[in-house]
């Protein structure tokens, strides 16, 4: 598989200000991903895992290094293509649930017909038809975060970046979630970042799965789940999910101690 | 209309039918002021005779246009001094003490850069209403979750497409707020300038009602320029409250 997106020696250094000195975010940081892989990040609360994904899609710029985006540098703009869901709340209150999906297809001066056809198709895949006209104050908070990858999802993003989407949500509707990711990767064949702290939810999705160490975040290790293509919350059952976590969990509970500011006890 | 509502227009209610009967008893004497309801009769003879309609379309005018040029300079300079925070540590200090300056004094260097016509009354009206609205601007900027920022960097919007298309909407309740008080001051504004530097409009006939003992005039007019403020304010409110309830509290 070819190279979609990479960070070569990327840091994030956030300069000193009145009352603190310099904070060492992120890095240095190797990453590649594969055209169509689905990649999760999972570290310790505070480590960088959100200042990569910045990083990556441009919003935020590396203090050094180089992040390439289908062989062109990203620098401070975030490249076309490129769609991102974030942890906060991001639909817009003063527009319908129709509208928030059609907005970047609007901007992007698509014909009336086309608009249509994918706001519709969106809205069906994220189950929120019967919400079309309602406005997100309206909806629960897992409905808004379906609203925001709805919004993202039209534009038919090659590279989605998804950061903790569904990090104010409770565990079961997190599952369902999941499963609606997947459907989405699955037919989008994008490929996918997302940043999460539950390693349940890294596990389930994954191709392939980076741990975080405390911070200045970098890269402990990048495991390979082998999970099929076709896959659903239902793996959670399986003996290799056990595995995984338990692995994760492993590679984490050191590094979580010291982000609480606690040393290993062993 | 809820409880409260109507416990408030009967306070309203009672004042006037007070004043109403302290002038008809004669306690307040007809020198002083004329009863309301001789108020209402004297505004609705002098609507149907249309020999006020030039002095009100001017003031009307004046005021609009002062009050368009405000909420938009209001608004526009309200962003540029919320983008640069270093001109916005200057600046607060000035915002926040404005109105503290009597600056109706310097109505006579305003007749001198613009010469004695419209223009002086409706930079007056201009210049209380448009820092209400830069105040107000900022407060709303402030409040704009940072997350939708960072969509609008996601869709590739440049600043003026940001501003329009997401600070805008985004911050619209207060800027709601800012457009409400821009109204009065731009009303404030414009009559009392007209009370001195003008030979027509609302202010100047009132004064000039005021000078000739025509306390049915001047007491009429008062009482328009009143309802209209009223009707004015009202109408925002209705609105606001409109997008509040479709929008969730901002």
């Amino acid at each position: 598989m070819s190279e979609h997106a990479t960070l070569a020696g990327v840091t994030r250094v956030y300069p000193a200000r009145a009352g603190h000195g310099a904070v060492h975010a992120l890095g240095p940081v190797d990453l590649s991903l594969r055209s169509g892989e689905f990649f999760s990040v999972v570290g310790p609360s505070g480590c960088g895992k959100s200042t990569l994904l910045e990083v990556l899609a441009g919003l935020a710029q590396p203090t050094e290094g180089v992040v390439r985006f289908e062989d062109r540098a990203v620098r401070g703009e975030v490249p076309e293509g490129v769609g991102v869901v974030f942890q906060e709340d991001a639909s817009f209150p003063w527009l319908s649930v129709a509208d928030n999906v059609a907005f970047g297809l609007r901007r992007a001066g698509l014909p009336d017909a086309e608009i249509r056809e994918r706001v519709d198709y969106a809205l069906k895949f994220m189950g929120l038809v019967d919400f079309r006209g309602a406005y997100p104050a309206q909806l629960s908070g897992g409905m808004r975060q379906r609203v925001c990858i709805a919004r993202t999802l039209v534009l038919r993003p090659r590279l989605i970046l998804l950061d903790e989407p569904f990090g104010a949500l409770d565990a079961q509707t997190r599952l369902l979630m999941g499963d609606e990711l997947l459907k989405l990767w699955r037919e989008t064949g994008a490929t996918v970042l997302l940043i999460t702290h539950a390693l349940d939810e890294a596990a389930m999705l994954s191709d392939r799965i980076a741990v975080m160490s405390a911070r200045p975040g970098k890269l402990i290790e990048i495991l390979d789940t082998g999970w099929p293509r076709e896959r659903d919350s239902r793996i959670a059952g399986e003996d290799d999910f056990g595995h995984i976590t338990g692995h994760l969990w492993k590679l984490l509970r050191g590094e979580s101690l010291k982000s609480l500011g606690m040393e290993a006890a062993s | 209309m809820s409880k409260l509502g109507w416990w408030r227009l009967g306070v309203v209610g009672g004042a006037v039918l007070v004043l109403e009967i302290l002038c008809r008893t004669g306690v307040i004497d007809r020198f002083t002021m004329i009863p309301p309801t001789e108020m209402v009769a004297a505004l609705w003879r002098l609507l149907l005779a249309g020999e006020l309609n030039r002095d009100i379309a001017q003031t009307l005018s004046n005021v609009a246009l002062a009050f368009v040029l405000a909420v938009t300079g209001g608004f526009f300079l309200g962003l540029g001094i919320h983008a640069w925070p270093r001109l916005r540590r200057v600046v607060d200090p000035f915002l926040a003490t404005y109105y503290a300056v009597p600056f109706f004094v310097f109505y006579p260097i305003l007749i001198v850069i613009f010469g004695m016509n419209d223009l002086p009354i409706v930079v007056i009206g201009f210049l209380f209403a448009v820092v209400a609205m830069i105040i107000n601007t900022l407060n709303g900027l402030d409040r704009i979750p940072r997350v939708l920022l960072k969509t609008a960097r996601v869709y590739r919007m440049n600043p003026l497409a940001t501003a329009l298309k997401i600070k805008l909407p985004a911050a619209a309740l207060h800027l709601f707020a800012g457009a409400k008080l821009a109204v009065a001051y731009a009303f404030i504004g414009v009559i009392a300038s007209e009370f001195i530097l003008s030979a027509s409009g609302l202010g100047y006939a009132i004064a000039y009602a005021y000078n000739n003992f025509n306390n049915e005039k001047m007491y009429a007019l008062m009482l328009f320029i009143i309802l209209l403020v009223t009707a004015i304010n009202m109408s925002f409110y209705v609105w606001e409250q409109a997008l509040v309830r479709r929008w969730g509290r901002g």
